[in-house]
């Protein structure tokens, strides 16, 4: 591959877009596709469109040989929202999965870089925040604050986004709580469903690091199993 | 680190004058660690980042990768438990796996 092709590559990734590249490994060749799939030749352009869908590199058989199509969709980011202890375990973990996280939490004595090295942090109201971050598919939001007046907000946010994980920390009871007063803020059963509550796989954690590998367990989950989405 | 990331990596080390190279799971089949369009680069001194399986081949993939940057044409390998190479390799698994490997030029 020439060397002005990968920075190119890696100049649309980092803009956020999706792109592919399309490579004929016979003849060791390679376009890269950004928003126009015109320059994909009509009979791979399905396979193409598939491989976007789906999140997943393909290799397939064209009338030109081997072609290998290379799916860049845009990065995985998940929104924190409570700069707790279990954020403090769970936000580096999910750098390690490839995840660009941030953290939100306007009580800035939590969200500190002291205690977030490396980590973005927003310090607006949750709804604000959120409504800034634009969410999308490839989004997860885990609410951890225990306190209402932050969790709400954020969840009633993700609700009304395309975030593939939205989970809240707090027992059953709680949850149950806080699907009452989301319905009075207009969202109906179907739609609060979509709330992971309690969050985590249920694997017995106890500590907030153990915590943390539960709700990234549950993440990674709905991010490559999506047909068990609803799964309680 | 994750692959997305590593291409830049690989643009990072060229860019700097070294030789590199980008090995890619391009298919599997059955039990592979690694999905396709996972990564290794490889530089002329033998530095590795990334993985094209659970560290079976990548010692396989880095020879050829050294002839690839030193100017050795593009490559397909494959790898699987039921050729005689893969025994030598060890593709413990079971699966069976295609990689790439190519020069950044």
């Amino acid at each position: 591959m020439k060397l002005d092709l990968l920075q190119h590559l890696n100049i649309v990734r980092a803009s956020g877009d999706r792109c592919c590249l399309v490579r004929y490994v016979d003849r060791d060749e390679a376009i890269l596709v950004t928003d126009d799939l015109a320059k994909v030749p009509a009979a791979i352009r399905p396979s193409v469109e598939k491989a976007y869908r789906e999140d997943r590199s393909v290799s397939v058989q064209s009338e030109e040989g081997a072609v290998f199509v290379q799916v860049f969709n845009p990065p995985l980011r998940l929104i924190i929202v409570g700069a707790v202890h279990i954020a403090q375990f769970l936000a580096p973990m999910a750098q390690l999965c490839g995840y660009h996280v941030t953290v939100v939490d306007p009580r800035g004595a939590f969200a500190t870089p002291e205690r977030f090295p490396e980590i973005a942090l927003e310090v607006e109201w949750p709804d604000e925040a959120l409504a800034e971050l634009k969410l999308n598919r490839r989004t997860a939001v885990v609410a951890l604050t225990h306190d209402p007046k932050l969790d709400d907000p954020a969840l009633d946010q993700a609700l009304r986004s395309d975030a593939f994980y939205i989970a809240a920390l707090g027992s059953r009871k709680n949850h149950a709580a806080r699907c009452e007063r989301l319905r009075a803020e207009g969202h109906d059963d179907v739609t609060l469903k979509r709330i992971h509550g309690p969050a985590g796989l249920d694997i017995g954690a106890v500590s907030p690091p153990e915590i943390a590998v539960a709700i990234l367990s549950q993440i990674t989950q709905c991010l490559r199993q999506p047909h068990l989405r609803f799964t309680p | 680190m994750d692959d997305d990331r590593l291409l830049d990596t690989a643009a990072t080390w060229k860019a700097n004058g070294r030789k590199v190279a980008i090995a890619t799971v391009i298919e599997t089949w059955g039990s592979s660690p690694r999905r396709p369009g996972s990564h290794l680069i490889i530089d002329d001194a033998g530095n590795m980042v990334g993985s094209v399986s659970g560290g079976c081949i990548e010692g396989a993939v880095v020879r050829e990768a050294l002839d690839i940057m030193e100017g050795a044409p593009s490559k397909l390998l494959e790898f699987g438990v039921s050729d005689e190479q893969a025994w030598e390799v060890g593709l413990a698994c079971g699966g069976r796996v295609r990689v790439f490997v190519e020069a950044v030029t």
